[in-house]
């Protein structure tokens, strides 16, 4: 496969020393000066209603949402996740902002200015018809930008294209899956994502087809007072496969931004999905103030039997990170994963881990989780693992460790476990480690520097899950861990 | 090489070594032996300038150059090694990692280039036989899951990779079978020439008599009380440290 070349950070990740470490800066604090239609802040019917009509939506789906605004309406905000927030007013939030200027058929069309900021985030979208094996659907703010390779990918009969294209071009398929995983009514966050989502990335693999590159979406919040709320569909075929990334940017500004997505993916029998994810919100800064809050839902279904979703998240950004990827295993013989390095810094708080429902016979899941928690930063793994009544010989594994850096953080995690068939084998691991006094001694004493050596214990304590991303994502994420962490130890 | 002047090391608080004085000479290997809590782990861990150790007064001259208030990584990088007693582990890296991040750590502190890796592994694959491991150990995680006698070999193989002038031995002796204290003697004998210096720290005599050290010291409360050729490795494991503290009136 050809190297991924949407997302260097590479460029700004120049190691300063440590007594600089404390003033670094998120590198990614940057807005751009395009024309934005704004919606005002506020939401009811009629923002629904505008919202789908900019979108010349079928009538079917305008329904679907405003049913999902009517629950969304009677659902009150979730508040067992461990975090702490100000309450958020809904109606103070702008549901839609997109550039102006739309309809594009090429890159060529695409605003030079939006084309820069990526640019700046180290996503050469010109370049990437030509070099990089990645096929990028960048959604800038609410609306999908422009999706690359999707003639190499037409070829091989792979649709990769924006949600809006989606129901437009396939509304077969949009319509079959939709909310199939995850219900307009699964959550409030769900439910309101359902109301008012504005884009997202489509993918379908068909039959036997192994998709030919890494597919790759880019996400930027880029407007002040607008949230965020795109949708991510993708459909796994019979005997097909998939490989694909995503990864998040954010302007610095002082006041929150909300951010509530949902990610539904459905493989067939046989069917292979392997999602990736690396997150990197603005946090907010060392005070605390401001920062995205990342309220996601993100669900796989193993529909067919032999199918397997692996979900690989690396999670150092937000303010706020509320999210719990998760395998329904409903195929014989189907394989749910979850590989997750979360870190918390300064005061970002993250509720983070996921659920395996196992309903077919002979279903498997792993799970590994790696918490990080440096200076105030709040960390909790929180994950279920439930095992049908009629799901034979299901087979778990989760292992939970926790690291702590600095006496001021704090790790938790809470397990659930439910199992309805005795058949079942579960097996689970946790550990609490702290980064010690001997350890960076021993790495000093042999030359290692105490910068360097966290970042080599840090990595090293993450190995299990690094190695389950792809190999230049693998490198992203390291390097973006070594950033997160600086200024955490004096 | 190295000479301590009238040392004085507290640990949280509490006066471990007092009045410490002995000059090693390049190429000599001198030998610490005493009782338990006599300072000898103290003395290896302040030479490396581990931060809970703080030295209240005298120096520690090393190379001609005061190190008292020198990092132990600018230590590490001037020559000076130290065999832990206890190796730590570091779950999930690799050891041939933790071996090259250590190589060019030193070269950088000494604004050297990186090393080359392929000239690295060379140089690796070269040793591992010395040190009597094969290549598979490389890819285990530093320490983690070692049996004693691996974690003492992983050490003397870091230290004929990182090539020390001062190679401080803090019972690296300790808990191994008769093979493995031959290997480990081996190595440390190949690794001896005129230019380079030992300090070890041990309780028993076996690993000297392959040894052929200059000198042994007899710590006890934080001071050498007695000095002698190798034959006073085999007194003191013959009459104990008894037999010290009654000839010096202690």
């Amino acid at each position: 496969m050809v190297a991924v070349q949407a997302f260097r950070f590479n460029n700004i990740m120049s190691k300063d020393t440590i007594n600089k470490r404390l003033d670094k800066k998120y590198e990614f604090g940057f807005t751009t000066d395009i024309e934005q239609e704004t919606l005002p802040p506020g939401l009811n019917e009629d923002v629904i209603k505008v919202i789908s009509n900019k979108k010349d939506e079928p009538e079917w789906l305008l329904n679907w949402r405003l049913n999902a605004f009517k629950k969304w309406k009677k659902m009150s905000e979730p508040s067992w996740a461990k975090v702490n927030y100000p309450k958020i007013n809904y109606q103070e939030i702008s549901y839609f902002s997109s550039p102006k200027k739309k309809k594009l058929k090429s890159l060529d069309e695409v605003d030079p200015e939006i084309l820069r900021t990526y640019e700046k985030l180290g996503i050469p979208l010109q370049e990437q018809k030509m070099l990089a094996g990645v096929a990028v659907d960048a959604v800038f703010d609410s609306v999908s930008i422009a999706t690359t390779f999707k003639d190499d990918l037409a070829k091989a009969g792979v649709i990769f294209c924006s949600f809006s294209e989606a129901v437009k071009n396939h509304p077969d398929l949009v319509k079959k899956y939709l909310g199939s995983v995850v219900p307009h009514t699964d959550n409030f966050f769900a439910a309101l994502n359902a109301a008012v989502f504005s884009d997202g990335s489509f993918v379908y693999i068909p039959k036997d087809t192994k998709c030919p590159m890494e597919l790759s979406t880019y996400f930027r919040i880029n407007a002040l007072n607008t949230g965020q709320f795109e949708r991510t569909l993708i459909i796994a075929d019979k005997g097909s496969d998939v490989s694909y990334l995503e990864g998040c940017t954010a302007p610095m500004r002082d006041e929150n931004q909300l951010h509530a997505a949902v990610v539904e993916l459905i493989a067939l029998d046989n069917a292979n999905i392997k999602y990736s994810t690396v997150q990197n919100w603005y946090p907010g800064d060392e005070n605390g103030k401001g920062g995205i809050y990342n309220f996601v839902t993100k669900r796989g279904l193993c529909k067919g039997k032999d199918s397997k979703i692996s979900w690989t998240q690396v999670e150092t950004g937000s303010a706020i990170t509320w999210k719990y990827p998760s395998v329904i295993l409903r195929g014989d013989r189907s394989i749910g994963e979850f590989y997750s390095v979360a870190l918390s810094n300064n005061y970002q708080q993250a509720d983070t881990g996921t659920k395996m429902i196992h309903i077919g016979n002979n279903t498997k899941s792993t799970i590994i989780s790696k918490g990080i928690s440096a200076g105030h930063g709040q960390q909790t793994y929180r994950g279920e693992v439930k095992i049908m009544k009629n799901a034979d010989n299901a087979r778990n594994y989760s292992q939970c460790d926790s690291m702590l850096i600095g006496d001021n953080c704090g790790a938790h995690t809470f397990p659930y476990i439910d199992v309805k068939n005795k058949s079942a084998q579960m097996e689970h691991e946790a550990t609490t480690s702290s980064i010690g006094e001997e350890q960076l001694f021993y790495c000093a004493q042999r030359g290692i520097g105490e910068e360097e050596a966290i970042s080599l214990i840090v990595n090293g304590f993450c190995r299990d899950v690094f190695k389950e991303l792809p190999m230049e994502f693998a490198m992203e994420a390291q390097q973006l861990m070594e950033v997160s962490l600086e200024g955490s130890v004096g | 090489m190295i000479t301590f002047k009238d040392l004085v090391v507290d640990v949280e608080g509490k006066r471990i070594i007092n009045e410490f004085n002995l000059k090693v000479s390049s190429g000599e290997l001198h030998v610490i032996m005493g009782p338990n809590g006599s300072g000898k782990s103290t003395i290896a861990n302040t030479i490396a300038g581990h931060p809970r150790y703080s030295i209240k007064s005298g120096d520690i001259v090393y190379k001609k150059e005061l190190i008292n208030e020198l990092s132990p990584e600018e230590r590490a990088a001037m020559g000076i090694f130290l065999s832990l007693q206890y190796p730590v582990s570091i779950p999930g890296v690799k050891n041939i990692y933790f071996l090259k991040a250590a190589v060019n750590s030193i070269r950088k502190i000494k604004n050297q280039d990186e090393i080359d890796t392929i000239d690295f592994l060379k140089m690796v694959r070269g040793i591992l036989p010395l040190v009597g491991l094969d290549e598979s150990f490389l890819h285990r995680s530093v320490n983690e899951g070692f049996s004693g006698g691996e974690k003492k070999r992983n050490e003397i193989l870091q230290m004929l990779v990182l090539q020390p002038d001062l190679s401080v031995l803090d019972e690296t002796d300790s808990g191994l079978d008769i093979d493995a204290l031959k290997i480990i003697a081996e190595g440390i004998k190949n690794y001896r020439n005129d230019s380079r210096s030992f300090i070890i720290i041990t309780h028993y005599h076996r690993m000297l008599d392959f040894l052929d050290p200059d000198y042994i010291h007899i710590l006890i409360d934080g001071k050498i009380k007695l000095s002698g050729g190798p034959e006073l490795a085999h007194k003191l494991e013959e009459k104990g440290y008894s037999w010290v503290r009654e000839m010096q009136n202690i």
